[in-house]
């Protein structure tokens, strides 16, 4: 009863406060600030700080080339690969979202897989698989596929497919199928209907789909780095000129303007990409002006369905899962030879794996909550243009530019910033790196869930007599709950496989991903059933945190 | 020629029996209507016959092609739909456009019909229109210009005047039925509104859980209405309750609650039966309280309303059941509130139904 009172009286004490003007506005004030202070100046600012270093870049010719070839690399990479998985990931979309077959669920979860696995572990995975003495190069007397530009795109191919299969998939469900039905009743093949009315209506999120593949391939950089071999994009230019500046083997000065130098154009590069992209994609017209009725009928019914379902699958099967999930086999094979016993033991390489671990999970953890907390008013203050429509779409793009800065530029750049402030301990700098990182995610989804709701649900909430602060309450979270807890899974994965950035910021905590990279790069030497287990317990972990999650939201999401 | 024909149509959604054996004909040429309360099948049974869902069992034939194989496509219909599902990325133009380039008629031809129905259903100065800039009777005239310059020799109409409000309705839904039969075409068109089914309608079907209850001209269905579902939908009804007390040559008497005693016409009932006498409110003769003879009830005027066309009277019965009468507002006599009066009816134009076994609500229920 004591409780219940209390409660009452903080829930009408916010009732009274919000529905004053001062203390709302301060709420978005304090969101736009923290934002600003935290996550957008810092990297600018620490690039600014270094601009006179960048003068040293251009007296080193041979690593400026080196950098300008490295970006050239990761474009192009990010460019095609994003394209192939636009390609491949919507039919597989298509299958979950209008095949009939009650594995489709099952698969549906499956798409997810290279989601949580940490993209150090995937890299780690995919290497074995195409390249080890035990993968698919087994088949063929040799190794199939060598560390290089190859593996890279097929490693981005295989990380970014489940965001394309994602953002598809609620895009599909999301699509009034009347369209279609509408274009059948007029006489086009299924083929067709899709080609003229379904994709063209879906261009928006066709286009998001392709973006994200693209922003998240340019940034990558743990995984990348494992299977690059000699091979060099930008991401893992940097990180090898910060490991040759650690041996000594170039000057600080050249170091940090040469970093300066790739940081600003792979930046300024993808800044004038998305733009493009945000000027061009609405004006972007699919081709639907020609129609070939024989042919694409003949596309349209049960052979071509069959063996485009088959071909989808078979990618999705054979590209993307089956190499994300190959690294649990030597993980089993941990079992068996005692590295599992040693593991629990904790001895050799396994006490710092097991402390990097539990700083990982913390760091996931309370990066999420941070983002939830100063994430929510800035979603709101997007989705209902509190400060009006021009403020509104300004911060909508300014949240969105740590998405498409490489991570490891956005590292660097942090962490040339707060080296300036020495008192900052590096937990903090980790936590301020990956909350710069994870934040456009959930701001993202939490402005479109709260675009999603009626501005109808909050005024008759309103008209009944609920104050601000109720509406909030008892309206709008309840309503984007489930979008809620999808986004705060997307910070925490994201912030548990994030490499790029820590470990640019990071001089001696190391989360998981970077004492996986340590080992695979054998800078810290560890056996092959070693890598596998500690990969294994990272995928086994995240997995079991996700399925968690998603049985707690399975099918409640949509009202 | 496109006549309609289905075949013990059964349609299963999971457990839920959406159609339940339905079987129907409609004619070449005819505007036919599926009307019902909502849930009560009427729309499935319309996806049905365009193909966009597929039936559980049964045969649906178009003309004298059986087509329950074959993709909406292919069967030469236009849709019609409540959404109206103009593709907004395409111009009024290319929405109407849309079926002749699909289906890769000469573009030269198809464009000289496209313009026709645009200026038939007269939008063809918004060409260039995308639907998003039109009003809801707008792009309800696209929707069916849409339909028609496709080639469709049948026109299938779920809810077409749903969205709109009750004045564009009333215009549009008879603009409908001139276009389908100046052209030609057979008509099928879902409504949950008697009255927009009974205005333009050559025959209705009405259902009722799955089933059609009943098929005939707007005329049937009102005077001769076949069950207590039917009469109590399509029009307004009194229902007296009542006990047969003779049966002869299709008359029947019945004593009602309170003693009286009256006649109807009515099959299938036996001496002792329990049941139900449907009354329209306007054939009910209204007299001063006195008058005598055959079929007469007494009562005291409750509540008049006036309609406009109508006046309204709420008759409270001898017998404890109240009675609605109509009466043309320009009728040489009005009563008032209070007074005492007689009701009579010509027997043949009353109807008898077996007392439901699922009671009378659950019957009537829409």
């Amino acid at each position: 009863m004591e409780k219940f009172l209390y409660r009452r009286k903080v829930s009408d004490a916010l009732n009274s406060l919000s529905s004053k003007k001062t203390p709302k506005y301060a709420t978005y004030l304090a969101a736009i600030i923290i934002f600003l202070a935290l996550i957008l100046l810092p990297p600018i600012l620490g690039i600014l700080t270094k601009f006179d270093a960048m003068q040293q870049a251009f007296n080193q010719p041979v690593l400026v080339n080196r950098a300008l070839g490295a970006v050239t690399n990761s474009f192009i990479i990010a460019l095609v690969v994003s394209l192939l998985d636009v390609l491949a990931g919507v039919p597989l979309a298509w299958l979950i979202t209008r095949g009939k077959s009650k594995w489709l669920n099952i698969l549906d979860t499956l798409a997810d897989v290279p989601f949580v696995v940490p993209t150090a572990a995937l890299g780690y995975s995919l290497l074995l698989f195409w390249n080890g003495p035990q993968g698919i190069s087994a088949l063929f007397g040799g190794s199939l596929i060598s560390p290089g530009w190859l593996l890279i795109a097929l490693l981005h191919f295989t990380f970014s497919f489940p965001i394309v299969v994602r953002v598809m998939v609620g895009a599909l469900l999301d699509y009034k199928m009347e369209f279609e039905r509408a274009s059948r009743t007029l006489g086009a093949a299924p083929f067709t209907a899709v080609r003229t009315v379904t994709f063209p209506i879906l261009r928006p999120a066709l286009i998001a789909s392709y973006v994200l593949s693209f922003a998240r391939s340019l940034s990558e950089t743990g995984a990348t780095f494992i299977v690059a071999g000699l091979f060099e994009n930008g991401p893992v230019f940097l990180q090898n000129l910060r490991n040759e500046f650690s041996s000594g083997a170039i000057a600080q000065s050249t170091y940090e303007g040469v970093t300066v130098f790739t940081s600003i154009v792979l930046i300024a590069v993808s800044i004038s990409i998305f733009a493009l992209i945000r000027v061009f994609g609405p004006k972007l017209r699919l081709p639907i002006k020609g129609i070939w009725p024989g042919i694409e009928r003949k596309l349209s019914y049960r052979k071509a369905a069959t063996s485009r379902n088959n071909i989808a699958l078979l990618i999705f099967f054979a590209i993307v899962l089956l190499p994300s999930l190959f690294v649990a086999l030597p993980a089993f094979g941990a079992i068996l030879d005692g590295t599992l016993a040693k593991s629990v033991s904790g001895s050799g390489v396994w006490g710092i794996y097991w402390q990097s671990l539990l700083l990982s999970y913390a760091l996931a953890g309370i990066v999420t909550l941070l983002s939830f907390v100063i994430g929510l008013p800035m979603a709101i203050m997007i989705a209902r243009k509190r400060f009006g429509a021009i403020t509104s779409t300004v911060f909508d793009i300014l949240v969105n530019i740590p998405l498409i800065v490489p991570s490891i530029a956005l590292g660097v750049s942090l962490k040339f910033f707060w080296q300036n402030f020495a008192f900052v301990p590096e937990f903090l700098l980790l936590v301020f790196a990956h909350l710069a990182i994870t934040y456009p995610y959930f701001v993202r989804s939490m402005s479109s869930a709260f675009e999603r709701i009626s501005l109808d649900m909050e005024e008759a909430s309103r008209t009944l007599g609920a104050k601000p602060f109720g509406v909030f309450r008892t309206i709008m979270l309840p309503l984007t709950k489930y979008s809620i807890l999808s986004g705060a899974i997307m910070v925490f994965t994201r912030s548990v496989s994030e490499t790029g950035a820590t470990l640019a910021v990071v001089t001696t905590l190391q989360t998981a991903p970077v004492v996986i990279v340590n080992w695979v790069k054998q800078v810290v030497p560890a056996s092959p059933s070693e890598i596998g287990l500690g990969c294994g317990i990272l995928i086994l972990l995240s997995f079991a945190i996700l399925l968690v999650l998603r049985l707690q939201t399975r099918g409640r999401g949509r009202y | 020629m496109p006549d309609v024909r289905v075949v013990n149509l059964i349609k299963k959604f999971g457990n839920i029996s959406a159609l339940d054996n339905v079987s129907l004909m409609v004619k070449d040429k005819e505007y036919f209507s599926l009307l019902g309360p909502s849930g009560c099948g009427k729309t499935t049974l319309l996806r049905l016959i365009a193909g966009l869902i597929e039936p559980t069992s049964g045969e649906i034939y178009i003309g004298d092609k059986r087509v329950d194989d074959v993709p909406p496509e292919d069967r030469e219909i236009g849709f019609v739909f409540q959404t109206f599902a103009l593709f907004p990325h395409l111009t009024v133009w290319d929405n109407v456009n849309y079926g002749p380039r699909v289906k890769n008629f000469d573009p030269k031809e198809s464009g000289t019909v496209v313009a026709e129905v645009l200026e038939m259903v007269k939008l063809h100065e918004r060409l260039d229109a995308y639907p998003n800039e039109l009003s809801g009777g707008m792009m309800q005239r696209i929707a069916v210009a849409r339909a028609l310059a496709a080639g469709a020799k049948i026109l299938l109409l779920d809810e077409p005047l749903g969205q709109l409000d009750a004045k564009v309705r009333n215009a549009i839904r008879y603009e409908i039925r001139k276009m389908a039969k100046d052209l030609n075409l057979t008509a099928i068109h879902v409504t949950h509104d008697q009255v927009e089914a009974m205005s333009i309608s050559d025959r209705i079907a009405v259902m009722k859980k799955g089933k059609i209850m009943q098929v005939g001209t707007p005329q049937e269905l009102y005077m001769e209405p076949n069950s207590l579902f039917v009469a109590n939908f399509i029009g307004e009804s009194n229902l007296l309750e009542g006990s047969v007390v003779d049966t002869s040559n299709g008359m029947v008497e019945i004593e009602l609650r309170g003693g009286v005693k009256v006649k109807a016409s009515g099959n299938g009932v036996t001496k002792g039966d329990r049941v139900i006498v449907v009354v329209r409110p306007e054939i009910f003769e209204v007299e001063p309280e006195g008058s005598q003879g055959e079929n007469v009830l007494r009562g005291v005027v409750g509540k008049i309303t006036f309609e406009g066309t109508f006046v309204r009277y709420v008759i409270k019965l001898e017998s404890e059941d109240s009675a609605i009468v109509t009466k043309p507002s320009l009728a040489e006599k009005w009563f008032e509130t209070g007074h005492r009066i007689t009701l009579s009816f010509e027997p043949k134009k009353a109807h008898v139904f077996p007392y439901p076994l699922s009671g009378l609500a659950e019957e009537i229920a829409v």
